[in-house]
């Protein structure tokens, strides 16, 4: 469990960064909090010629309001998110997200932009993206670009970041009007990669109830459903969301099977579009 | 008298350990630069279950920056011998592969590099051609005649069957009411320790011998055996325990077909060897418990009386017998009537071989297992039979006044009071308000069950025990074994500082401490001035082939070499200080430092100066003491006897027992199950210190509940191994367990000075059992097999609704 021998960079700059992704491309991976990496490297699963060190490149770690848009940069560690005032206040989703990722002390090291360039099929991060419409920032020599979040997560552990883009934020909507969100998962152990996670988010937008249930671990990226009335029918969306479910393809291990991860799926969007129901701050049916 | 008014014994003195723990300047193996010049080993371990070796290329490796050496099965086995077992099956076991291999993960070559790092570089370019063979992983699978072969030369995977009768079991079944039948699997499970194994060796010149420095735990029975392997006599095999041992619970016995390895790869390479062993190997390829498919059939009475058990296990060994095995299964097999006074039982002990990493030493040492069968079986009677299951556990109970009492496969329980520890625990856990609530809660459709379990824990070993794996002709042949011997040794310097040595090789149990506590009571000093050493030396004398961390045997048996030891040296204290007091003997109390005459304070002299006398003026003590103040004690507790012609052993000194009760709530949504209490009632007869004996509790629990709702060593059918890290193999956080409730219910034992049972294995042997009643009979179940995982128990649910 030691890692075959590569080269170390370690770039202070965005520019610097891209143009090393620039040159080595496919050859190089890389490295953030290491949660992933670290293991990786170790059983020489991965192999890079190059490994990229971020951990100290300026600008990246720095929560942004914009207008309507909260930016996250790419090396926020998931312990900073956590305590931010600023993601429960207009990312309330997000925020009750964080509650089920990981340790205190992995929260610490892992960051945002690792959890969504690594795209866990059950991960936190990527559901609250997906579900709440949030886009993904990335760079490289080439330029800039956003990819919306429903985009980028294209399978387990794939992306739409090319070889040469480095992963500068996740851009998080925000809404300020009345709301109710929601958050759960199903684990073996607390802080384990869930085996199902779910997400709700109720909003009204021009006197229209807005409702999107997310989950994730379920399929190999993050789904979601969304349903948009001028009142909430509850058993019509219920049912709604079991055919939506029952239409995934779900991922079978050693862990789960499909038909439990199905089953699970059903048992928690119910469950969190109940709590985000009871947690609205208007009225919702 | 030389005791204290108030005993350091039972007091809660805070581990002496703890500031080197906690400081960080605790040494474990990988801490440790003995020799200069130590180069490191890494493994090319084998990706098949089972295959042929035909041919190793190392040229390119050898050809890599940093490479010393490259070695295969084929010139350590030029070296050395096979490692022996008490099996007599023509089993060919070396500590690399030799011809063949048999596991995932068993050690082809060793490579000597500069790191660790250039070594793994140079094992990815060494060329194994494998010619595959087909494997077998299932112990039920392995045993069929058309089931591959691990070891051609035994014609069969069945590599151990022998059959036992105790009383009349058929005449028991016979007569009685009811015959219930369980089986069941048991998984393969490891305790895992923090530190995983460590190991440096080096061929010393003139005088040759090999020096090992490991964090090996004993027995040291294993001494001998790795000498044996290695071709030399006892004293040329030094084995040297590191200071500190960062967690064992018996998987560090295994360590030493390692040694060995490294003993001979030092000796051809001519270099000092370090391997510091990773998690992934260590998961792989280090030890487990053993899996099973065992099988237990139980006679009643139409009241409950348990009049006979039928015991048919089947035990998974892995790839190879590794001494001291078959010990796990041979552990409880004195103890076959549990905490019950059942008289006839026949007991069928078959081992089968299979293309699993081999089974050794694991908290519990095979009482998870047997509980597993007795325990289900008591609770699943009592629910057939409509009897309450503490009360069918009750009326089954050995009777306090029949202590010590003779099971009859020959352990000797030392002391008990079973029916008013069942008492205490149903007071603990409030038993009537949880039963109420179970049934409220089933009248409101809910999932709640209760599960119980009691057990006894053999502790103490007779190291003769394992020699029930051969007929009585056969041990009689291979000459007497018996005993369990303990040594200890207390020393007095010149300055008046006092030393222990003790032969227990801890790994965090905080020996050092309790040692410091009785030494300190028979010396009147304070814990604090004793200075325990635990690192075990065999070059320096002062080891049996008991020796060893296992079977707990500190709190049952070293306890007593030790304290004879320092009554020695405190009757040889008070023999000086009465020659310079001039008083009598008898008239001198050894108190607060110091030796004085009894009940006048005036006339005290520290304890420093009674000792100067030993060391700088010898002449002037009484001719019939020798110089100096030091002693060592061995002692055997005689009771630890030879296994009888009609095999019966008593196989260990103290029976301390457990027992627990746990009520769950199972959402069938989830397959989630909520503790809603557990509750444990240990007698471990003297506490001899609170803190560490709490910590010994909460431990075993924390391991029993792991291996009752998560961990498992998984293999894919074809023997792929499936749980290499710790997101595969989970073991509970803290923030996992559930709130443990204990209690102690306290009869001394009478087989040593002190009243202390061992009690380390506690509720790990228990909690599998435990949970698994409890949610057999929150679903109404009989079948159900552990690890409680979320998807199994949703199964078991849904199949629930089918039924």
């Amino acid at each position: 469990m030691k890692p075959a021998a590569f080269d170390y960079y370690c770039p202070e700059t965005i520019a610097e960064t891209v143009n090393l992704l620039s040159e080595y491309g496919d050859d190089s991976l890389l490295l953030a909090g290491g949660l992933s990496l670290g293991a990786m490297l170790n059983m020489r699963i991965a192999r890079p010629s190059v490994l990229i060190d971020i951990n100290k490149v300026k600008h990246l770690d720095n929560i942004t309001k914009t207008d309507g848009h909260l930016k996250i940069g790419a090396l926020v560690r998931q312990g900073h998110l956590t305590s931010s005032k600023q993601c429960s206040v207009f990312i309330p989703l997000l925020a009750e997200g964080m509650k089920h990722l990981g340790h205190y002390q992995t929260r610490s090291r892992g960051t945002i932009g690792g959890s969504v360039a690594h795209a866990d099929p059950s991960a936190e991060i990527p559901l609250c993206a997906v579900t709440l419409g949030g886009e993904v920032e990335l760079m490289s020599s080439r330029g800039k670009r956003t990819v919306a979040a429903n985009d980028f997560f294209v399978g387990a552990l794939e992306t739409l970041r090319a070889e040469d883009e480095l992963v500068t934020g996740v851009n998080f909507p925000i809404y300020e009007g009345k709301y109710g969100v929601a958050f759960d998962e199903i684990s073996e152990r607390k802080g384990d990669f869930a085996i199902v996670a779910a997400a709700a988010y109720i909003a009204v937008k021009d006197e229209q109830v807005q409702i999107k249930i997310g989950l994730g671990g379920v399929e190999d990226r993050p789904r979601y459903i969304e349903f948009n009335d001028r009142k909430i029918e509850h058993e019509n969306i219920c049912e709604n969301i079991d055919d939506f479910i029952s239409e995934l393809v779900p991922l079978e291990d050693r862990r789960a099977s499909g038909a439990f991860r199905q089953q699970l799926a059903g048992h928690l969007s119910r469950k969190v579009f109940k709590i985000a129901m009871e947690n609205c701050d208007f009225e919702a049916s | 008298m030389t005791r204290n008014k108030e005993p350091w014994i039972g007091q809660a003195v805070p581990r002496l350990e703890d500031a080197a723990l906690l400081s960080g300047n605790a040494r474990y193996i990988d801490d440790l630069s003995p020799v200069p010049g130590i180069k490191h080993v890494c493994f090319l371990r084998s990706p098949y279950p089972h295959a042929r070796l035909i041919d190793i290329d190392i040229s390119a490796a050898l050809k890599m920056p940093g490479v010393y050496s490259v070695l295969t099965g084929d010139e350590i086995s030029a070296i050395t011998d096979p490692l022996v077992s008490a099996i007599r099956a023509p089993v060919t076991y070396y500590p690399i592969a030799v011809e063949k291999v048999r596991y995932v993960g068993e050690p082809v070559a060793l490579v000597i590099a500069d790191d660790r790092y250039l070594g793994e570089d140079a094992a990815e370019v060494i060329n194994v051609t494998y010619e595959e063979l087909p494997a077998v992983v299932d112990p039920l699978e392995a045993i069929k005649a058309t089931a591959p072969f691990l070891h051609e030369k035994v014609g069969s995977n069945v590599l151990h069957d022998r059959q036992f009768v105790y009383g009349d079991p058929d005449n028991a079944f016979a007569e009685a009411d009811h015959v219930i039948k369980l089986n069941w699997r048991y998984p393969k499970q490891s305790a895992t320790p923090m530190e995983t194994f460590g190991v440096i060796a080096q061929f010393e010149r003139q005088p040759d011998r090999y020096s090992v420095w490991s964090n090996f735990q004993g027995p040291y029975i294993l001494q001998p055996i790795m000498a044996r392997a290695l071709r030399v006599s006892g004293n040329f095999l030094r084995l040297i325990s590191a200071p500190f041992s960062g967690g064992s619970f018996g998987l560090k016995q295994s360590i030493y077909p390692y040694i060995v390895l490294l003993a001979a790869a030092s000796r051809i390479s001519g270099l000092p060897l370090k391997w510091t062993e990773d998690r992934l190997e260590h998961l792989m390829a280090s030890s487990s418990a053993a899996d099973r498919a065992d099988e237990l059939e139980a006679a009643f009475a139409s009241d409950g009386t348990l009049l006979g058990l039928r015991f048919k296990n089947c035990v998974n060994v892995g790839a190879y017998v590794r001494a001291p095995e078959p010990a796990s299964v041979y552990r409880m097999h004195a103890a076959s009537n549990g905490c019950y006074a059942v008289k006839n039982i026949s007991i069928q002990n078959k081992l089968v071989s299979t293309n699993k990493m081999p089974v050794g030493l694991n908290r519990g040492y095979g009482g998870p297992q047997f509980y597993y069968g007795l325990e289900r079986m008591m609770d699943l009677t009592a629910r057939k039979l409509n009897i309450d299951t503490a009360e069918i556990r009750r009326k089954n109970f050995i009777p306090k006044d029949q202590f010590p009492y003779h099971a009859p496969a020959g352990a000797i329980y030392d002391s008990g009071n079973y029916s008013e520890a069942l008492d205490l625990l149903l007071k603990l856990s409030n038993y009537e308000n949880i039963k109420k609530r179970r049934k409220q809660a089933r009248a409101a459709g809910k999932l709640f069950g209760i599960g119980m379990g009691a057990g006894v824990e053999p502790s103490g070993s007779n190291m003769a025990y394992v020699t029930l794996a051969q007929t009585a002709e056969e041990r009689k042949r291979a000459g007497g074994r018996s005993g369990g011997t303990a040594v200890a040794s207390v020393t007095i310097d010149p300055t008046g500082a006092v030393s222990v040595n003790l032969d227990s090789t801890p790994a965090g149990q905080g020996h050092q401490t309790v040692a410091a506590q009785i030494v300190a009571d028979i010396l009147g000093l304070s814990p604090s001035k004793i200075k325990v050493n635990t690192a075990l030396d065999t070059g320096a004398g002062g080891w049996s082939l008991a020796s060893g961390n296992y079977s707990n045997r500190f709190s049952s048996i070293v306890i007593t070499s030790l304290t004879r030891s320092a009554e020695k040296i405190a009757m040889k204290l008070r023999k000086i200080a009465a020659n310079i007091l001039e008083v009598a003997t008898e008239d001198i109390e050894l108190v607060g430092g110091g030796a004085r005459v009894v009940g006048i304070p005036d006339t005290g002299i520290p304890i420093e100066r009674v000792a100067a006398a030993a060391h700088w003026d010898p002449v002037s003590i009484p001719t019939d003491l020798e110089p100096g103040l030091s002693d060592i004690a061995y002692y055997n507790p005689d009771v630890l006897a030879s296994p009888d012609k009609e095999d019966r052993v008593a196989s260990a000194l103290t029976f301390g027992y457990i027992f627990d009760l746990a009520a769950v709530e199972i959402d069938p949504a989830t397959g989630r199950v909520t503790v809603d209490c557990y509750a444990s009632v240990h007698d471990v007869g003297q506490v001899l210190n609170p803190i560490i004996v709490e910590g010994q509790i909460r431990g075993g629990f924390a391991h029993g509940f792991g291996a009752a709702m998560f961990e498992e060593l998984s293999y894919d059918d074809n023997g792929n191994f499936l749980s290499g890290s710790f997101a595969d193999y989970l073991c509970p956080n803290a923030s996992d367990l559930p709130h443990l409730e204990f209690a102690h219910y306290r009869t001394d034992t009478p087989t040593n000075p002190l009243g202390s049972k061992g009690m380390g294995d506690g509720s790990s042997m228990l909690t599998p059992v435990v949970m698994a009643n409890a949610v057999a009979d929150a679903l109404g179940c009989e079948q159900i097999d552990l690890p409680l995982t979320l998807n199994k128990v949703w199964k078991f649910v849904q199949e629930r609704k089918i039924r």
